[in-house]
């Protein structure tokens, strides 16, 4: 995993690689600023901690009861069925495209990462209004089909929205395994099978590991899919309960179980990675590819299409008819321009904000490392992969009681989503630092430029590349987030997402369509040029 | 590319003040929290708003979510109205002090069993619960009257409900105050355990009936009439039962002013505007609900209150039963 959008896709991303001026020692401006745009973050959190301590013995008897433990078991169990899924899905998928000769197999590679662009309540969407009750089967057939919500139809919606995530990892690991190994096994009389069991799968195990916990962590923290398929697990009971009850305390409590889920499967995936073993960036020579018998290829494609016609066809062509048939029987459109200003608004503010946040973090990261530096970054990281239900709840607490005016305001709104994403863009923007060779700005110290004159004339301009595609990252994710949105937003703000979620609630999916077009537009095209592209090159 | 990105800031900048710099301070403005939808409240505050001149910012959610968050917000919330779907939310402002007590004059517009008891929110208008069924396949002398019938077996599957809308959660509210806590969660389990068809909302589960999807669903009275103004004729049908129970319910939406409202006259003209004859009649013929407010009469389609037989019920009592009932509905597993 070199390329710097490799590692945006993986939010725990190995540290960016070794340095010459490891000790040279940050001025206190440095620190100070690093410090400034990550502990804020953490002041909601703490007040959440602080909330469920001064909880009512109520509350507790709450926590201890029965039904939570159902839910902690449900929720795991949802969260082991969707990874299991779509890693399967996933390493299936990047060994067809790479060690047989299936035909089109460039064609294949970059259908089967296209899924990555549509958010999983777009997707949910996308099943129950083609075959839930008042869906586009049901409506032309007149046949109700059994119900697709619940726990299996949500489970297969997840697997299909984060199976990308794992192909695209494991395809970039299998191409750099050198094949001369497989190949020898299977001379030695091992079939296929085995020899991708015996040989194959052990060296992929690492990439596996950390891609399907980050499927993991993912799943826990969904939040359109599940509310919308309607499957009891962590994030949609809090909002059940922050929507249905006056005492909030019950959600905060839960909140925080799911926070500590989180981190243990965060801390899991170091772990995991710590262990994981790094292989030569190139495979010597390309594989022979496996000649698939026709019943095999048969199976091969099937497999392929299935999946593509799931994960990205079938949702394209809902929606698509949805729009068209709401064109037809009169302008139930109902596209709301506030909504795109809102989407377009929040997205670029947040954006930019962790852009300027990102830069301290990075450097810090990157040319002062430490042990503060590498908290910081660590902090950065568990930020990001903290459900946004839980950290929009305590954000509320927090907010609604101790910052007056700010609440419920744009400004606080953009710094939340700069601060849920921030690792992305400062992600970005450390391989851009990386990729500097320090004695560059070494030597233009020695000229006379001070700190800040080096950093505007030197680092500035190298990094802003990286830099503007870590904020292109932090718009994408901003423009699809939406549970933060739903209990922040300022009065009359309105975003695609919300739009999208709230209509598809009312299901009205001939109104739901056009924003989650446009949502799937938006978000096509950077994800393409940003990860999906430059993975097909690895 | 670094001008670009200043320019780029810039813009935002300008969009952000356009967006949120509205509500500075002007003396005729307010704030509404609505618990009740935008389809329904936006062209009421239209209204108003040419009437009287008073900018009106709307925050709309469900009618819990918005009191939690007035108790939560305190003296720092920016709300001058909150304008509920249900006692119970208005209820829990009450009880936390966050209501200052009303006009006199308001009180006296409407029966002073649609209101609070200490004067602090007003009842707007009225929704009657009721079991809205498919009539070419239902009987209507099959229908029980009370909600108590439909756990039983001849209603497995087709008795539809939407557990997570706020009406429901004040229905059974009602019924914990009416029944107790035990017998409510029977009857929870038991429309589980006739695996009722759960929908998002209300009018979902009307639109659901007049299409043969479901047999019957219990909702708000007034859901089927605005779909009938939508459509024309409809096969779904409304049933109110008059039993007595909570099921014969006849819950006020309602309005009360925030204590810390810097903006309480104009709050004030906008609850009168609420109870006066042009809202009052928006009610009755447009959005088909009960008017409250003292001499107006209900759209001729719906049966007079005084037919519905309503259970005796201390609204103000609801409040306390909201969370039970959240989690009775919860524990019975229908959320």
């Amino acid at each position: 995993m070199t390329s710097s959008t490799a590692d945006q896709l993986n939010p725990a991303a190995p540290e960016a690689g070794t340095l010459r001026n490891e000790d040279a020692a940050a001025p206190t401006w440095l620190w100070v600023a690093g410090v400034a745009v990550v502990l804020p973050a953490l002041i909601p959190v703490v007040a959440l901690v602080g909330r469920v301590i001064g909880a009512s013995d109520a509350a507790w008897d709450a926590l201890v009861s029965a039904r939570t433990a159902q839910l902690l078991a449900r929720s795991i169990f949802f969260a082991l069925v969707v990874t299991m899924t779509a890693t399967s899905l996933g390493v299936a998928a990047a060994w067809i495209t790479t060690r047989t000769d299936i035909r089109y197999s460039r064609v294949w590679s970059t259908l089967l990462a296209l899924p990555l662009v549509i958010p999983s309540y777009v997707l949910a969407l996308s099943f129950i209004s083609f075959a839930g009750p008042r869906g586009l089967f049901a409506d032309s057939t007149g046949v109700s089909l059994p119900s697709i919500s619940g726990f299996w139809g949500a489970a297969v919606v997840l697997a299909l929205a984060t199976y990308p995530y794992v192909y695209l990892v494991v395809r970039s690991t299998i191409v750099r395994i050198d094949p001369s190994l497989e190949e020898a096994a299977r001379g030695l009389g091992s079939s296929a099978a085995e020899a991708f069991r015996r040989i194959t799968l052990p060296q992929l195990r690492p990439a596996i590991a950390a891609s399907s916990l980050l499927v993991a962590l993912y799943t826990l923290s969904d939040f359109g899919a599940v509310s919308l398929m309607r499957v009891d697990v962590f994030t949609r009971v809090i909002y059940a309960q922050y929507q249905g009850r006056i005492d909030r305390t019950p959600a905060a409590v839960l909140s925080l179980v799911l926070m500590l889920i989180a981190v243990t499967i965060l801390w899991g995936e170091s772990r995991s990675r710590g262990r994981s073993v790094y292989f030569a960036s190139q495979a010597p020579r390309p594989p022979t590819r496996l000649g698939l018998a026709p019943r095999q290829r048969t199976a091969a494609h099937a497999f392929l299409s299935i999946t593509v016609g799931l994960g990205l066809a079938l949702p394209v062509l809902v929606l698509v008819a949805w729009l068209l048939r709401g064109l037809t029987t009169g302008g139930v459109i109902d596209m709301r321009w506030g909504a795109v200003l809102g989407s377009l608004s929040g997205s670029v503010a947040a954006g930019l904000l962790a852009m300027i946040a990102a830069v301290p973090v990075a450097v810090l990261a990157v040319r002062h490392r430490g042990r503060i530096s590498r908290a910081l970054r660590a902090t950065v990281y568990a930020i990001f992969s903290l459900p946004h239900i839980a950290v929009a709840l305590a954000v509320v607490f927090f907010a609604s009681r101790y910052l007056g005016g700010l609440y419920q305001s744009f400004v606080l709104l953009a710094f939340v989503y700069a601060t849920l994403f921030l690792a992305q863009a400062s992600g970005a923007t450390e391989a851009a630092l990386t990729q500097i060779n320090p004695s560059l700005e070494e030597a233009a110290r020695g000229l006379g430029d001070n700190r800040l004159q080096v950093f505007r004339r030197i680092t500035l301009p190298l990094i802003l590349r990286g830099l503007m595609a870590g904020g292109a990252l932090v718009f994408l994710t901003t423009m699809k987030e939406l549970p933060a949105t739903l209990l922040l937003r300022p009065t009359g703000f309105d975003t695609l997402a919300v739009r999208v979620w709230s209509t598809a609630n009312e299901l009205s999916y001939a109104r739901a369509a056009a924003p989650a077009l446009l949502l799937l537009i938006v978000s096509a095209v950077p994800m393409y040029y940003l990860i999906i592209r430059p993975r097909q090159r690895v | 590319m670094i001008r670009r990105l200043v320019v780029l800031t810039s813009l935002v900048a300008v969009v952000a003040t356009a967006c949120g710099g509205t509500d500075d301070g002007a003396a005729d403005s307010i704030t509404v929290y609505s618990g009740r939808s935008e389809e329904l409240v936006a062209p009421l505050i239209e209204l108003f708003e040419e009437a009287s001149g008073i900018e009106v910012e709307v925050r709309y959610a469900e009618s819990a979510e918005l009191a939690a968050t007035i108790l939560e917000e305190g003296t720092n919330t920016p709300a001058d109205v909150f304008f509920a779907q249900d006692p119970a939310s208005l209820g829990a402002v009450a009880l936390g002090g966050h209501f200052r007590a009303l006009d006199n004059a308001l009180l006296d517009k409407v029966d002073p069993g649609f209101s609070d008891d200490a004067g602090r929110w007003v009842g707007v208008s009225g929704r009657a619960r009721v079991v809205v069924y498919d009539s070419g396949k239902v009987d209507s002398a099959t229908l029980p009257a009370t909600e108590d019938g439909f756990t039983e077996a001849a209603w497995a599957g087709r008795l539809a409900v939407a557990p997570t809308n706020g009406s429901f959660l004040a229905f059974v509210a009602a019924k914990i105050l009416i029944d107790g806590e035990a017998a409510t969660l029977r009857w929870l389990e038991g429309i589980k355990a006739n695996d009722a068809p759960t929908y998002p909302k209300n009018s979902v589960i009307v639109a659901a009936v007049n299409d043969g999807e479901v047999d019957a669903g219990l909702v708000n009275h007034y859901y089927l009439f605005r779909l009938q103004d939508e459509v024309g004729t409809t096969v779904a049908a409304n049933h109110f039962m008059t039993g007595g129970g909570a099921g014969s319910l006849v819950m006020p939406a309602g309005a009360g002013i925030l204590a810390g409202s810097e903006n309480a006259a104009a709050a004030t003209e906008f609850i009168e505007f609420l109870l006066g004859a042009e809202a009052q009649a928006f009610f009755a013929d447009e959005t088909f609900e009960y008017p409250l407010a003292n001499g107006m009469d209900p759209n001729e389609a719906l049966p007079p209150l005084g037919d519905l037989n309503p259970p005796q019920l201390r609204l103000s009592d609801l409040a306390g039963a909201l969370d039970r009932a959240t989690d009775l509905v919860a524990t019975a597993g229908l959320l």
